[in-house]
């Protein structure tokens, strides 16, 4: 077999920093908040702004008279941003430690709130969100909280900023923490931390801060390296989503024929009994296939090439499972969803629904009710949901899906909705149980 | 395509998933299965990253008829080669490869290039901007040294509407610059090969809508969320041969612009400029007539490494002129559909 190989190749030597892991992460508030600057912060105590970088900022802060460097101009990457002031849209940012690298998703809290934020929180393992120490638990505070918790983002920060402007006081946060804290753990988030900061002079943003002696928790990013990873994977339910039939070519193995894809749950191993999806035939994996060699085992978020005993009539869109967790088709579907087109989604709408690897048509069935995302409020009077609006949906498709719940599994619950004449993505779909604990 | 055995090349997803500590247990409510040691499905960033990567090129091979990759001979067009072939061997890769040739490339890396095509055995497509200007698409600019940076622009998107391509997979990073911090990994291109940064599609979890009209087309970025640092300790784990000006080397440079250009046919000293012989290297590849040299004594992978751990600059900020014209330089020139 021509990727196999290199078994019993001797264990490796660790070239030097080779070895991280990876968060997501994805940060909630305004400007007036402080986050552009928190950001700025970290990046900047971290040492993650080089020099050309920051003598840019220097110049633009002058430019805009600015005596030091504003850090929140950091992160304001378009000319329209510049020119307006403003931040549109979710910026990527990058830096490590020696322990962890950082995926930032850096999100606006003005334009398209809902819509960035949804985006931003799709893919992280955790969510700052800025708290004003002055202004306490606001209405967006309980608005970032809500959707980080409906997107399943398992670790939730709040981050009490501008402690500094209340003289550090001790009784001002501890109010703060027990008001995010309770609420936080009413919407269900798995982790909830609560860490005063001042972002402006760097308090407990990168080192502990004598300024405040009477909290003895994590600064920020102690906690970004210290908290566990392991909660956004289902490593139970088996699920390998078909991207690509691999056949060999001519030259290198011309009979070679294997299904390419990332495994999106559970793991799978030579041998395994799997069900293919949607012919429901079963079959055993033979091989799991990498350029570097076949693996003993299989897992999120790996990417690998999959081999069965038997021929089947399996091409993209299709899944394997395992045979004791096999998904329901669904024809109906019942789902969460924010909205993010221009016009509004109402009973009778059709669009195109891709899932994993499948595209169906679906039509809209009925708007359920509309979610009031400030109060956790559902409005079953809705009949339909505007820009930057979240709620309850029924869908009808045109060919079945197997999904998972959202709350189960993050990649398998998870669909978009494309607008067929525009071809926008306008709607983020989270596939909803019951039972699943979400406002019903 | 099998990776030569016994020659002490290490498989990569192993080394990965070495030992990586991590906390003791599963979550509490058994979605990693009770009793199994955590650590033991833990990944480390590079093969995290190296997933996917994989996995977007597979999805664009799946959804676009006709993709290209433009190969440039630098390392981050190095590393798509080696990642398309973790996505797509032992089948062919389903897409030629693209180069769009200035005529002011370094000689090492055109070399490089036609040696390591040769080797993977795929095709090579070559979009010359000499041909353009002899055809009178473009117009070279004018003074002495001209740089054809911008020309380029106009080269790539004829290739792309002679060879019908509708998605081009780029090695762009969002580290790289402050407007790629905000493009999507399936970036939108309108039937002017335009990009719309105000007006681009949400991107979420890892489902990419590569729906086109007729003749847009699709820019796909799947090493997006790498840093500069990612991509040499992946060459390193890789053992990626890349063209020997990443590494330190004698050479008569010309300081210009802010910049130590090579002294070359495209390049030439003029009155009162500072030219001296300096051990130098490159940590990016484009034209030599806008592309600086840093003074390095990084000989290996290795010192590369250490050196860029250890960097203090941008690499577009230290080697790039076409940059530096303005704040909104990179977000300019990629409104008119460049890379």
């Amino acid at each position: 077999m021509a990727i196999l190989g290199l078994a019993g190749a001797s264990p490796p030597s660790h070239p030097p920093h080779s070895v991280s892991e990876l968060l997501r992460f994805s940060t909630a508030g305004s400007v007036d908040d402080g986050k552009s600057t928190l950001i700025g912060r970290l990046l900047h105590d971290s040492r993650a702004i080089p020099e050309d970088q920051l003598a840019a900022l220097e110049r633009a802060s002058r430019r805009r008279g600015c005596d030091r460097i504003d850090l929140a101009l950091l992160t304001d990457g378009l000319r329209a941003e510049r020119e307006q002031g403003i931040t549109i849209d979710v910026a990527y940012r990058y830096f490590a430690t020696p322990r962890r690298r950082f995926i930032i998703a850096d999100v606006p809290g003005h334009l398209q709130y809902t819509r960035n934020m949804v985006t931003g929180c799709s893919t992280a393992d955790l969510t700052v969100v800025l708290i004003d120490a002055r202004q306490g638990v606001a209405e967006q505070t309980r608005r970032h909280a809500i959707i980080a918790a409906l997107l399943g983002v398992p670790h939730l920060v709040g981050c009490v900023n501008k402690m500094d402007l209340v003289d550090y006081d001790e009784d001002v946060f501890t109010a703060i923490r027990d008001e995010f804290g309770d609420f936080a753990g009413r919407l269900g988030v798995a982790d909830v931390a609560c860490i005063p900061v001042s972002a402006l002079h760097g308090d407990n943003v990168v080192h502990r801060s004598v300024a405040t002696p009477w909290y003895e928790g994590p600064a920020l990013l102690e906690h970004l390296e210290a908290v566990e990873l392991e909660s956004t994977r289902d490593l139970v339910r088996r699920r390998f989503p078909v991207q690509w039939i691999i056949r060999g070519s001519p030259a290198l193995d011309p009979r070679y024929r294997a299904y390419a894809g990332r495994v999106e749950g559970g793991i799978f191993r030579p041998g395994d009994e799997v069900v293919a999806l949607p012919c429901g035939i079963r079959t055993r994996i033979r091989s799991i296939d990498t350029y570097d060699g076949a693996l003993g085992e299989a897992f999120p978020p790996l990417s690998v090439a999959i081999r069965l005993d038997d021929e089947l009539d399996l091409g993209r869109g299709g899944m394997l499972v395992g045979p004791d967790d096999v998904p329901e088709p669904r024809h109906e579907l019942d789902a969460l969803v924010c909205w993010l087109g221009q016009a509004p989604i109402a009973s009778g709408a059709r669009y195109l629904l891709q899932h994993t690897t499948r595209t169906v048509r679906a039509v809209v069935t009925e708007i359920v009710q509309r979610l009031d995302i400030n109060t956790l409020v559902l409005d079953p009077s809705a009949s339909a949901l505007g820009l930057n609006e979240v709620g309850r949906v029924r869908l009808r498709l045109a060919e079945p899906i197997f999904p998972d719940a959202y709350r189960i599994n993050r990649a398998t619950g998870a669909a978009i909705l494309i607008d067929e004449t525009t071809n926008a993505t306008v709607g983020a779909v989270l596939v909803t149980a019951e039972g699943d604990g979400w406002p019903r | 395509m099998s990776r030569r055995r016994g020659d002490g090349i290490l498989p990569a997803t192993a080394l990965f998933r070495a030992e990586l500590g991590g906390p003791a247990a599963g979550s509490p409510d058994g979605r990693d299965g009770p009793g199994r040691r955590a650590g033991r499905h833990l990944l480390s960033h590079l093969a995290v990253l190296e997933a996917e990567a994989i996995h977007i090129f597979r999805e664009a091979a799946a959804v676009f008829d006709r993709p290209a990759l433009l190969f440039s001979g630098g390392k981050d067009s190095l590393l798509l080669l080696r990642l398309a072939e973790k996505a797509f061997r032992p089948g062919r890769f389903p897409f030629p490869v693209l180069h769009v040739d200035t005529g002011h490339n370094f000689p090492e890396v055109l070399d490089f290039r036609d040696r390591r095509v040769a080797e993977l055995g795929e095709e090579l497509i070559v979009a010359s901007v000499q041909a353009s200007i002899d055809r009178g698409r473009v117009c070279e600019e004018p003074g002495p040294d001209p740089s054809r940076n911008r020309l380029q622009t106009v080269t790539l998107l004829d290739a792309i509407a002679e060879h019908g391509f509708d998605a081009l997979f780029g090695g762009g990073r969002r580290d790289e610059e402050k407007a790629r911090a905000k493009e999507r990994i399936f970036s939108h291109r309108d039937a002017f090969g335009q990009w719309d940064p105000r007006n681009q599609r949400p991107e979420l979890w890892s489902l990419y809508n590569g729906r086109l009209r007729k003749g847009e087309h699709m820019r796909v970025f799947p090493i997006s969320n790498w840093t500069e640092l990612d991509v040499w300790q992946y060459i390193a784990v890789e053992r990626l041969e890349v063209p020997s000006i990443y590494f330190a080397h004698r050479r008569t440079v010309v300081r210009r612009g802010g910049l130590w250009l090579a002294v070359s046919d495209f390049i030439h000293p003029r009155d009162g400029e500072e030219v001296a012989t300096r051990t130098v290297r490159y940590r990016t590849v484009g034209d030599m007539s806008c592309t600086g040299a840093v003074f390095s004594s990084a000989r290996t992978v290795d010192e590369v490494i250490a050196e860029v751990a250890a960097a203090r600059v941008t690499e577009r900020g230290a080697t790039r002129a076409d940059d530096a014209f303005s704040e909104a330089a990179m977000e300019d020139r990629k409104r008119e559909g460049y890379f």
